[in-house]
């Protein structure tokens, strides 16, 4: 049991101060008693019940005595009290040890389960600021994003499929965390949403975090409070572009391309100089005459002027185009408001 | 430093480069053939660049045989380290040196690249500068040619001038067979399975980047050295991808304005593996 310390702490927070699991939130219990945020999840895991049961401490379900659960509560929330004083419990249920580590590592799953939903939740994702903004996620390991903070992902919501990685916002790439602890969590318990969603919803981090570089990309990069795309231009991978990407060198002079050995993969730490070239919509439509408003639509759609259209869509984009030339404004605006 | 003062009195290690290159910390550094050392061609201009030039050497070589106090002594242990990096850096792209270090690189000796889709490629020990106490040293990873910070800090201390900046390029140049095949492969951030409009910009900016480079490439006919073909030149099909971003957008507008509703239907969905319908919203 996760608990043995013996000292009255949920099995939540017990959970998440095991080593290793120093990325999780600690859930709340609003959030897993609202059966709703728990749709679908029976099927993934057994033993639903009994796992859910020891996630919320609560006693398995006891027909007679209703007043005594609150006292059952303070003393269940250490396996050993289980073991110790719970022989009336076991006697309803016929637990055995094996049954408790089954239930156990259920769980655990479950809780992963309901994590990566949490995290994506209002308070979830509030939480998981709180808990980047403390460094507790680590920073990226490339040289060129200077110690950005990363943000922990799942590269499959599928669990058992691939363990916990890191992403980095300022590089847009994923790296392995560099303490091994962490390559028993299953990444599904963060989920591919979690880090692509954070920064959506605080678009206001400034990711470089170093204040002289900014600066001096703000020169290039349309103007300070610039959006491109949907995000803060500054934002738009920081830690990428031109000064940014390794060239390999040989006393001095630079690999050639066409060498064997010559650089291959540059492209992959690239970025335009001037980031508003990545506004395609934007573009599109200068490029096209500005009364192309059908157009500018289309190719929002599918990339081609030719798509067909979508009446029952259009309109609303029409109106968030027509105000910044950015269909995320609007969700950035209302989660400025959040913050 | 203490180590050293027994070590070097027993009979089993009487050689500093043994104890050197064996202590913790300094895993990324190979042994230099006495041959090497002794050479002074090897070791031109080094002697306006480490203090006590001479007892350095004479340590470095074993043959220290000074009497002094254990100040001093710890002054000359400290420039004798120094003066080890600096001919290790031109140790290692002789012949000689390149083969012991690729023999470490083989055995990942300077570790493995952090970036998930490198599929944890060994890595190389490699200076941003060429003058001592500038940079500490980075690691490069030939699979995606970037460079990266070392794990532990007591790799992080050490000067990167101990390994320069060519070494690494040489040693592919030396051996070009090493090169591991380049992978296109990359990730892509999603929210409930759809591209971030933003960063999907940029890969599409960046793929084309690539292709551009390929195409240059293949004109001069050298090889590209990306495992996947060529077949991925010729881009259709992006149209898919386009339409699926304006998805996400809708979704995410949907998340924040209905609720909770949207979001567990979505992520019911998410969870089950496929690829997210409209449909599941609306």
């Amino acid at each position: 049991m996760s608990t043995s310390s013996g000292t009255p702490e949920s099995w939540i927070s017990s959970f998440c101060s095991l080593l290793g699991h120093e990325y999780f939130a600690e859930v709340s219990e609003e959030f897993i008693e609202d059966d709703f945020n728990l749709t679908g999840l029976q099927n993934q895991v057994a033993m639903y019940k009994e796992a859910l049961e020891m996630i919320l401490d609560v006693e398995p379900e006891d027909d007679e005595d209703d007043e005594e659960e609150e006292e059952e509560d303070e003393e269940d929330v250490s396996g050993d009290a289980r073991d110790g004083m719970g022989g009336r419990e076991r006697r309803h249920h016929s637990r055995v040890a094996s049954d408790l580590s089954v239930i156990e590592s259920s769980a655990e799953m479950l809780y992963g389960l309901i994590h990566q939903r949490f995290i994506c939740s209002r308070a979830g994702i509030q939480q998981m600021s709180e808990k980047y903004e403390l460094g507790h996620f680590g920073v990226c390991p490339r040289t060129n994003c200077n110690q950005t903070r990363t943000l922990p992902v799942g590269l499959s919501d599928i669990p058992g499929e691939d363990t916990v990685k890191l992403f980095c916002p300022s590089c847009l790439d994923v790296y392995v965390p560099p303490n091994s602890r962490f390559q028993t969590v299953d990444g599904a318990f963060f989920g591919r949403t979690f880090g692509a969603l954070f920064l959506l919803t605080f678009p206001d981090y400034d990711l470089s975090r170093s204040g002289a570089e900014t600066a001096a990309n703000l020169g290039r990069s349309a103007d300070e409070h610039g959006m491109v795309n949907g995000m803060y231009a500054r934002n738009i991978a920081p830690g990428l572009g031109r000064g940014k990407i390794y060239e390999p060198k040989i006393y001095g002079f630079r690999v050639s391309e066409v060498a064997r050995s010559g650089p291959r993969m540059q492209w992959l730490r690239e970025k335009p100089d001037d980031v508003s070239l990545l506004d395609e919509a934007r573009n599109f439509a200068e490029e096209h005459g500005a009364d192309s408003d059908d157009d500018d639509e289309s190719m929002m759609n599918s990339g081609r002027p030719t798509a067909r259209r979508r009446p029952a869509v259009n309109p609303a984009l029409r109106q968030r185009q027509g105000q910044n030339g950015s269909p995320m404004r609007v969700d950035a605006n209302g989660a400025e408001s959040e913050l | 430093m203490d180590d050293y003062g027994t070590e070097s009195d027993s009979d089993y290690t009487s050689y500093w480069r043994d104890w050197f290159i064996s202590s913790r910390g300094n895993e990324y550094f190979c042994e230099i053939d006495e041959e090497y050392l002794t050479d002074r061609f090897n070791l031109t201009g080094l002697n306006t660049e480490v203090q006590y030039y001479q007892y350095a050497l004479d340590l470095v070589t074993d043959v220290f045989d000074l009497d002094c106090d254990d100040e001093m002594r710890e002054t000359i242990e400290k420039s004798a380290r120094h003066l080890y990096g600096l001919v290790h850096a031109r140790y290692i792209v002789t012949t000689r040196g390149l083969a012991k270090m690729l023999e470490k690189y083989k055995k990942a000796d300077f570790g493995k690249c952090p970036r998930v889709m490198c599929n944890s490629h060994p890595l190389l020990p490699m200076g941003l500068s060429d003058i001592p106490n500038l940079k500490p040293v980075k690691l490069h990873c030939a699979r995606c040619e970037d460079t990266y910070n070392p794990k532990s800090s007591r790799h992080a201390s050490i000067d990167g001038a101990y390994f320069g900046t060519s070494f690494h390029n040489i040693l592919f140049q030396v051996y070009p067979a090493l090169i591991p095949a380049k992978s296109a492969e990359r990730y892509v951030p999603r929210v409930y399975g759809f591209k971030v409009h933003a960063a999907a910009a940029l890969v599409r900016w960046q793929n084309g980047v690539r292709d551009d480079m390929r195409r240059r490439l293949r004109k001069m006919e050298v090889e590209s050295g990306f495992k996947d073909g060529d077949d991925d030149l010729d881009e259709d099909d992006d149209d898919p991808e386009d339409e699926e971003e304006l998805l996400q957008q809708l979704a995410v507008a949907e998340y924040r304005g209905g609720g909770a509703a949207a979001v567990a239907a979505i992520t019911a969905a998410a969870t089950t593996g496929g690829e997210v319908q409209m449909g599941s919203v609306a």
